[in-house]
Formats: C-alpha cells, sequence, structure tokens
C-alpha cells in the first residue's frame, strides 16, 4: 500500500517543478515553435494557393490566345470572302456595263445604218427619179409619134424598175 | 497512429504480458521450492550483495523489486555502498523545530533506523526509505524506530517530519525538466533562424512528434479550440514521455521510477482536472447538474455524474502510475528469475525475456504519454465542447 501513498514532499516538487516547466517551455518553446509551425503551414498553402491562381491565369490566357487565333482566322475568311465578292460584282459589272455599251453601240451602228440606208434611198430615188426622167425623156424623144409603142415602153421600162 | 492501433497495441502486450505472468508464476512457484534447498553460503552470498544485513535469511524478492522501484535519498551511480559510487541526496525536512537539511551520506546507507542523525536538537533515523524522529534508545536490534505488525506487514510507527528532500525521483525529474527546457528552447531558436524553411536536424526529429500531438490529439479531442490548451498538451506529453524513458535506462541517470511514482500522476491528473474544471462551460456544467434524463432519473445521475467528474483524473493517475510500474516490476522480476535459481543458467532465458520485455516497454513509455495526452485532451475537450 506504500506505493500508492503520495510522499507530501514530492507531491509538492512535481506540482512546482510541473508548473515551472508549463511555464517556461509554453513562454520559451512552444509558443515560438508553433506559430513558426502554423507561419510555414500559412506560407506553403499561399504558395499552392497562388502556383494554383497561376496555372488557372495560363490556362486563361492559353483560352484567350487560342480565341483570339480563332477569331483572327474567321476575320481573314470574312475578309476573303469578301474580296471575292466584291471581285465578282466588279467583274459582273463590267460585264453588264460591256453588254450595256456593245447593245448601245450596235443600236447606235443600226441607226447609222438605217439612217445610211434612208439615205441611199433618198438618193436612189433621186437617181431612179433622175433615171425615170431621163428613160422618160428618151422614150418621149424616141417615142413621141407611136403612142402605143411610148406606152408600152414605159411600162416595160417601169417593170424593170424595182424599188427597194 | 490512431486509438485503433493503440488498441490494438495494448490487446497484444496485454495477452504478452499474461502469458509471460504464468510462466513466471509456473517458475517462481519451483523456484521457492528449490530456495530452500540451496545452500546457505549461496544464501548469504545474495543477501549480502543485496544489502540487507545479516538477518535476511532468503533472497527476498519482494523487498528487493520494491526497493527498485520506491523513492530513495540515495541515487547509486553503480555498485552499492561504501564500495561504490553513490549520489548523496540533500535532505531537507520541515520539523517542529522548523528547517533542518543535511545531506543522506550522514546515514550512512543504513535503511533500517540503525543510524541515528542529530541536527537541530532533533534526532532522525531511516528506515525505508523514510525519514522518522529516533527514539531515545535502540531496541533489541539495534533499530532507534519501532516496528509493529499491521495486517502482515511490519510499519514503523514513529513520527514523521515533513519531508521536502531532493529523492532520486526529485532529482530525475528535475534533470528531465532542464533536458526539456534546454531541448525545446534551442529547438524554438531553430524555428526562429530558419524560419518559413524545412527542418533540420532535432527540429526535424521533434516536428512530426509535435505535429502528432496537435493533428492527432489536440485537434480531433479539442477543436477549433486547440491551440490554448496546446502548451499544457505538449508539456505533459514529452514530459511523461521522457520520464518514461528515462525510468527505463538501467543506470545513471535513468533508474528513478518518476513516472511510476504515484505522487508525479496525481500532480499530473490534478492539473488535467483542474483545467477541466475551470475551463469548462455551461453545456458541461449543464451536462452533470441537469442531466437529460427522466426527472426520476435525476436524484440518481447527478450525484454518478458529479462521481464521474472525480473518476475520470483519478482513472488518469493510477492508469499512468500502474503500467510503468508493472512493468518495472515485470523487468526486475525476470531478472530477478537469476538470484531466485541461484544459478548462471537461467541468465540467459532471464535476460532474453527481460530484453523482450524492455523493447515492449519502450513502445509502453510512448504509448502511456500518448495516452495521458490524449485523455487529457479529450476530457478537457468534453469540457470545452460547444452544443449546436
Amino acid at each position: 500500500m506504500d506505493l500508492l501513498i503520495p510522499e507530501i514532499g514530492l507531491l509538492v516538487w512535481n506540482t512546482i517543478a510541473f508548473l515551472v516547466l508549463v511555464f517556461l517551455l509554453g513562454k520559451f518553446a512552444w509558443k515560438p515553435i508553433m506559430k513558426a509551425i502554423s507561419e510555414r503551414e500559412n506560407s506553403i498553402e499561399d504558395a499552392l494557393n497562388k502556383a494554383e491562381l497561376a496555372k488557372q491565369e495560363m490556362a486563361r490566357l492559353t483560352a484567350q490566345n487560342e480565341d483570339l487565333m480563332k477569331q483572327a482566322r474567321a476575320e481573314r475568311d470574312e475578309i476573303l470572302k469578301e474580296a471575292k465578292l466584291l471581285k465578282d460584282n466588279i467583274v459582273n459589272e463590267a460585264k453588264t456595263s460591256a453588254q450595256v455599251e456593245g447593245a448601245k453601240l450596235i443600236e447606235k451602228a443600226r441607226i447609222e445604218i438605217e439612217n445610211q440606208k434612208k439615205a441611199a434611198v433618198a438618193e436612189l430615188k433621186g437617181q431612179v427619179s433622175a433615171l425615170s426622167l431621163d428613160i422618160a425623156e428618151r422614150v418621149l424623144r424616141s417615142q413621141l409619134d407611136d403612142k402605143a409603142k411610148q406606152q408600152e415602153l414605159v411600162n416595160g421600162l417601169l417593170k424593170n424598175v424595182e424599188l427597194n | 497512429m490512431d486509438c485503433n492501433q493503440v488498441f490494438v497495441s495494448k490487446v497484444k502486450r496485454l495477452i504478452v504480458v499474461f502469458v509471460l505472468f504464468s510462466a513466471f508464476l509456473g517458475f517462481s512457484t519451483t523456484a521457492f521450492a528449490q530456495v530452500d534447498s540451496v545452500s546457505v553460503s549461496g544464501h548469504e552470498a545474495v543477501a549480502h550483495a543485496e544489502g540487507h544485513g545479516e538477518e535476511k535469511k532468503a533472497f527476498d524478492i519482494t523487498s528487493f523489486i520494491f526497493h527498485h522501484i520506491s523513492d530513495s535519498h540515495f541515487f547509486t551511480l553503480f555498485g552499492h555502498g561504501d564500495h561504490g559510487v553513490t549520489l548523496h541526496l540533500p535532505i531537507i525536512l520541515w520539523t517542529d523545530n522548523g528547517l533542518v537539511n543535511f545531506s543522506s551520506s550522514e546515514f550512512k546507507f543504513n535503511d533500517d533506523g540503525k543510524v541515528v542523525v542529530e541536527k537541530n536538537g532533533q534526532r532522525f533515523a531511516i528506515a525505508h526509505n523514510k525519514i522518522y524522529y529516533a527514539n531515545a534508545t535502540a531496541d533489541a536490534h539495534g533499530s532507534y524506530v519501532s516496528h509493529e505488525v499491521k495486517d502482515g506487514e511490519e510499519v514503523v510507527t514513529n513520527a514523521r517530519p515533513l519531508d521536502f528532500s531532493v529523492t532520486k525521483n526529485v532529482f530525475s525529474m528535475l534533470l528531465s525538466i532542464i533536458v526539456l527546457v534546454l531541448v525545446f528552447t534551442k529547438v524554438a531558436s531553430s524555428y526562429k533562424k530558419r524560419q518559413g524553411k524545412a527542418p533540420k536536424g532535432m527540429q526535424s526529429f521533434l516536428e512530426p512528434i509535435i505535429l502528432f500531438v496537435r493533428d492527432d490529439i489536440a485537434r480531433p479531442n479539442l477543436g477549433h479550440k486547440y491551440a490554448a490548451f496546446m502548451p499544457y498538451l505538449l508539456s505533459v506529453f514529452f514530459f511523461i514521455w521522457i520520464n518514461n524513458m528515462l525510468g527505463l535506462v538501467p543506470f545513471f541517470p535513468g533508474g528513478a521510477n518518476v513516472t511510476g511514482n504515484i505522487a508525479l500522476t496525481m500532480v499530473l491528473a490534478a492539473c488535467t482536472f483542474l483545467i477541466t474544471t475551470f475551463k469548462a462551460n455551461k453545456y458541461y456544467w449543464g451536462h452533470i447538474l441537469n442531466p437529460p434524463v427522466p426527472w426520476w432519473l435525476k436524484p440518481l445521475m447527478i450525484p454518478v455524474e458529479i462521481f464521474g467528474m472525480f473518476t475520470k483524473p483519478i482513472a488518469l493517475a493510477i492508469r499512468l502510475f500502474a503500467n510503468i510500474t508493472a512493468g518495472h516490476i515485470l523487468v526486475m522480476s525476470l531478472l530477478c528469475l537469476i538470484f531466485i535459481f541461484n544459478s548462471y543458467a537461467v541468465a540467459p532465458a532471464s535476460i532474453f525475456f527481460a530484453v523482450f520485455i524492455g523493447l515492449i516497454e519502450f513502445l509502453v513509455a510512448f504509448i502511456q504519454a500518448f495516452i495521458f495526452t490524449i485523455l487529457s485532451a479529450l476530457f478537457i475537450g468534453m469540457a470545452v465542447e460547444e452544443h449546436h
């Protein structure tokens, strides 16, 4: 039973010594140690968070670049398409205008021809009338004595003359 | 190491201890039978070696072991008595006539009241490592203290002064405190020096243990309030651990049974009790004084709860004391087999088992420190827990 009865001296020594130990270690060891450990843990966590953020930023930038590239490509395609359209328009326009111009020229030529033809016809008519007058003169001169022959001659002449 | 592992190792230990203990019981009955037939000269040699004088007839294993696990005013480095080297520790007494102090060397290694030291007009004698006021005259055996047999045990009936001596336990404990303070202030300074960097040297050895106490003992039991109790838990853990380990070292400065002394475990458990009681919140007191049970159970439950407040720290004190003392007794018993059989032939087996148990005790030294700390954290956690 001696073992189970604490000695008063030991109790006193143990109490004092243990309290002093808790005080000393608490003040000079545990406080700085726990502070240092938690600070280090925080800094590690911070670093990890920052790395994660950097990774996200990197991914974001890559995505952005990709987007920019896509956009640029799309723009290029657009521009090419527009250029092609423009070219087609120009060509078409040129074609149309050429056709119109050609038509105009043809029309002009036709009118000119018509005019020339009219002029020619007019001239021809003049000549024909002159010729007719001439013929008539001749007929009149040669056949003024024979009235039937005169008539026959006039008719024969007129028959041969075709008006065009 | 989580609780389950501890539980498994405790069970294994129990099995080992049980097997060895039954083997030991089997041995000792045959051993005591043999003792009678061993020659007288052999006995005297053993008895003399143990220094218990010519009165001893046989090797008394109980008193031998109890002598080793109890406190002492002498710290023997090696050898015995005048033939060895002994550290004489100071004796400090608060007597009827005030403070008295002298060196324990004045008792001349006597431990049965035969030497009287006179100081301050008072006479002191020492018997079984306790100091008594000496009688005026010696009895038939030359002892200055009166003995009386009570419950089959011989007890000294003389009055005792209050003994505040620096005993073996006190010396060993102060030494462990000096070591702890030196080591941890050193570690703390290397934390300051190498701020934010990876630990190195002693720091890297102790940091995982500190983190173990924080992450596996304090946080699970105390939640977010753990920081306030860390200094106490860490101090208690390392204090118990180093003293357990020192107790396992068979030579100076180890060998004192500090954590196997009820006075120490009682102080530690009292600290846990005081923290639990003074840090307790209204929920804790509400649970004790107004337990959530039907009204007719309350007259029964309230005393039980109040009783429970005290049984927890008492169990804490007894657990550590009993585990460490049992370990010491076991190792000593195994080594004593050599003397019981009085034969060198037993030595190999005896030493093998003692070393084996010694290794288990290394584990137990850690586990008991862990268990004391985790239970302290658990009790404190129960007291400061918030109910939502």
